[in-house]
Order: structure tokens, then C-alpha cells, then sequence
């Protein structure tokens, strides 16, 4: 079994038995897209919600939006059905508690409604999320049972 | 529309950035060395320009565990700082701070985190006045603000800034301490617009 390693701002796919991860998510979201019947899945490590409100987007797996349509586009091309794939959330956390409504305050909170709102318009639907909060996490897909692992400092292994 | 993007960054705007690194460290290690009661030696502090494929590793491995203190710049430029710790260079801060053994490595308590927080206070105000009486600008810091979790994780946060005008990030980097050497990391991000003043400011031409 390999491990493919996605970094940020990026974005990869990954077919059973093999298992994709991405390290210490904070404010950024992983999203997990898979099809549980060919078990091929798809990793998506996002920054930021949207690309149309910046000028320089030519790095498309820097957004929720374009990120999201470029990872179904791979998975899809890998072997997996659109009309099968289902997707797991996890991170956008707020690392800093700063007051006000500043852009480092609620960019987490901000990148998991972007996400979900492009899983939604693309008819993917969301089995589950682990989002928000004040911490880092690591995730784990292992596309051979859908699994996604979320590790955190302090904190017990979570499965969703 | 600011003229400025970090992807076209010119070794001139890193030599202003490395001396203004330089003199905040330089000042960072006065304000630690009375602190703490000690004699504190200073290495020349380096300038990294990082793609965000590089950012999560810079300090340590992207799940070890770090310590990041975050200040809002406000005044005549915006944006924010942070300051980044090593977990056993801050676990040594707080322990000369607190008088305890050096090979003490309890969890922080409550005291040890508002120490760090003042470290980091410290360190990140003094490297604001050298930016501040460079550029003859008023610059002010918020207070601070910790988080102690996975390196990525933390710098996430200066990521998401830089990413907002780039594929590029700044980190500098001090070295300071006596016998033991403490390895403490900056990342400015003023917003677009104030990169344009501080370097107007300087007289660097764009």
C-alpha cells in the first residue's frame, strides 16, 4: 500500500489499496471525493473560497471552487462515476482566536461553506464533516472503504 | 490597484528586509537578554522566499508541534505578523523565565502561556519599531494572539494572507541565545496596499 502525499494548495487522487493524506490542515480544507464502487478517490488541500475575487488564480487547487472541479475532473478521469462520487470535509479551522471579523478570523469558516456550497452545485452529496474549531488536523482517505481518518494533537483518532 | 506582487520580488526589497530583520533582531535580543537576565548572542538573521509547497516544512516537519503567536499591524500600514518558536525553544524561554531547571518539560500552565505570549510580545514589538523607525511610519501591534499545534496548521494562517496576492511567501529567520541556541522564525504580511507604502517609504522604485 502507498501513500500519496498532498501538499497545500494542491491536489491529487489515489486508487485502493493506496491511501492519500494530507498534513496539518488549519484554516485550508481537505476534501475527500470517492466512488465506493471502483474505490478510486481524490484529495483537494484548498486555501482559500474563491477564485473569482482574486486576481492572480492561475494556481486552481489554491480554491474551493476551482479546486473542487479540477479534483472531480481527475478522479473522474482515474475511473471513478460522477453520479457515484461522494465526498468528507474536514479542517477549516480559526487557529487564532482574533477578535473582529478581520480575514484570518473567519477564512476557515468561510472556506467550508465555499466547499460545500461547490459539492452541492455539483451534486456530490456531503456523507460527513469534521470542520471549524481551533485546531489543526491531518486526514487520511483510504478509497478501499471510504474512511477518512482525522488526527489532531491532544486529541483521539477520529473516523468518518 | 497596488503595483505590488510578491512573485516579482527583487533582491534589493530582500536586502531592506533582511536589515530590517537584522535591526529588529537586534533589538528582540536586548529586550530577551534584560528579560531574562542573561548574556544573549545573535546570529545574522536569513530571508527565505518560500512557495507553499515549501511554507508547511520551513521550520519543522509539517506535524511537529510549534508554537505561533499572531499580532494584527495596524496604524499607518495593515496586516499582520507572526512569530514562530520551536516547542524546546519556548519550553527553555519559559523556563529561565519561571527560574526553573532547564531540563524541566511540563505541559505549559496558564502562567507559562501568558509568558510566551509576552516573549512573543516582545520580540514581535521590536521588530515592528525597526520597521517603524525605518520607514519614519507609525506602526502599531494588536495584541497577541497563541496557538501551540501542528507547524502546517499554524501556517496555514500566513499561507491564506500570502495566497491572497501570490503563490509566495517571506519567512526570516533569527538565531539567538547563549549556550543554547533558539531558533525563532518572523513572517510579516502587510496587506497589498500597505507593501506599496513601506517600500515608497524605503525609495525602492517599483
Amino acid at each position: 500500500m502507498a501513500t500519496i502525499k498532498v501538499g497545500m494548495a494542491d491536489l491529487n487522487i489515489c486508487k485502493a489499496p493506496d491511501m492519500i493524506t494530507t498534513l496539518g490542515l488549519g484554516s485550508c480544507i481537505g476534501i475527500a471525493v470517492y466512488d465506493p464502487v471502483t474505490k478510486v478517490g481524490g484529495l483537494a488541500h484548498i486555501m482559500l473560497p474563491d477564485s473569482t475575487q482574486m486576481r492572480n488564480n492561475s494556481n486552481i487547487a489554491k480554491f474551493a471552487d476551482t479546486g473542487i472541479e479540477e479534483l472531480i475532473r481527475r478522479v473522474t478521469m482515474a475511473g471513478a462515476n460522477k453520479r457515484r462520487l461522494v465526498a468528507k470535509i474536514a479542517g477549516g479551522a480559526k487557529m487564532f482566536e482574533v477578535k473582529g471579523i478581520s480575514g484570518v478570523g473567519n477564512v476557515g469558516e468561510r472556506n467550508a461553506m465555499a466547499s460545500k456550497a461547490k459539492l452541492s452545485q455539483l451534486g456530490i452529496p456531503l456523507l460527513a464533516e469534521d470542520t471549524g474549531l481551533n485546531y489543526g488536523r491531518t486526514v487520511e482517505l483510504y478509497p478501499a472503504t471510504g474512511e477518512f481518518y482525522i488526527k489532531a494533537v491532544g486529541k483521539p483518532l477520529r473516523i468518518i | 490597484m497596488a503595483k505590488f506582487s510578491l512573485d516579482q520580488v527583487n533582491d534589493m526589497y530582500f536586502d531592506v528586509l533582511k536589515e530590517i530583520g537584522n535591526i529588529g533582531a537586534g533589538n528582540a535580543t536586548t529586550a530577551i537578554s534584560h528579560m531574562l537576565n542573561i548574556k544573549v548572542n545573535m546570529e545574522v538573521p536569513s530571508v527565505k522566499f518560500l512557495t507553499f509547497q515549501e511554507l508547511p516544512t520551513a521550520i519543522s516537519a509539517e506535524e511537529e508541534t510549534v508554537v505561533g503567536i499572531y499580532l494584527e499591524v495596524e496604524s499607518d500600514i495593515g496586516g499582520s505578523m507572526m512569530f514562530l518558536l520551536k516547542m524546546e525553544s519556548a519550553q527553555y524561554l519559559v523556563n529561565r523565565l519561571m527560574g526553573r531547571p532547564d531540563d524541566y518539560a511540563e505541559e505549559f500552565n496558564e502562567m507559562d502561556l501568558s509568558a510566551i505570549k509576552e516573549i512573543g510580545n516582545i520580540i514581535s514589538g521590536s521588530y515592528l519599531s525597526a520597521l517603524s523607525s525605518m520607514t519614519n511610519m507609525v506602526i502599531t501591534a494588536s495584541v497577541p494572539y497563541l496557538s501551540i499545534d501542528m507547524a502546517a496548521a499554524i501556517l496555514s494562517v500566513p499561507a491564506i494572507q500570502f495566497g491572497q496576492y501570490g503563490d509566495n511567501a517571506l519567512l526570516i529567520q533569527t538565531e539567538f541565545g547563549d549556550d543554547v541556541k533558539i531558533q525563532g522564525f518572523f513572517i510579516l504580511m502587510p496587506d497589498v496596499e500597505s507593501y506599496d507604502k513601506i517600500l515608497t517609504s524605503l525609495g525602492i522604485a517599483l
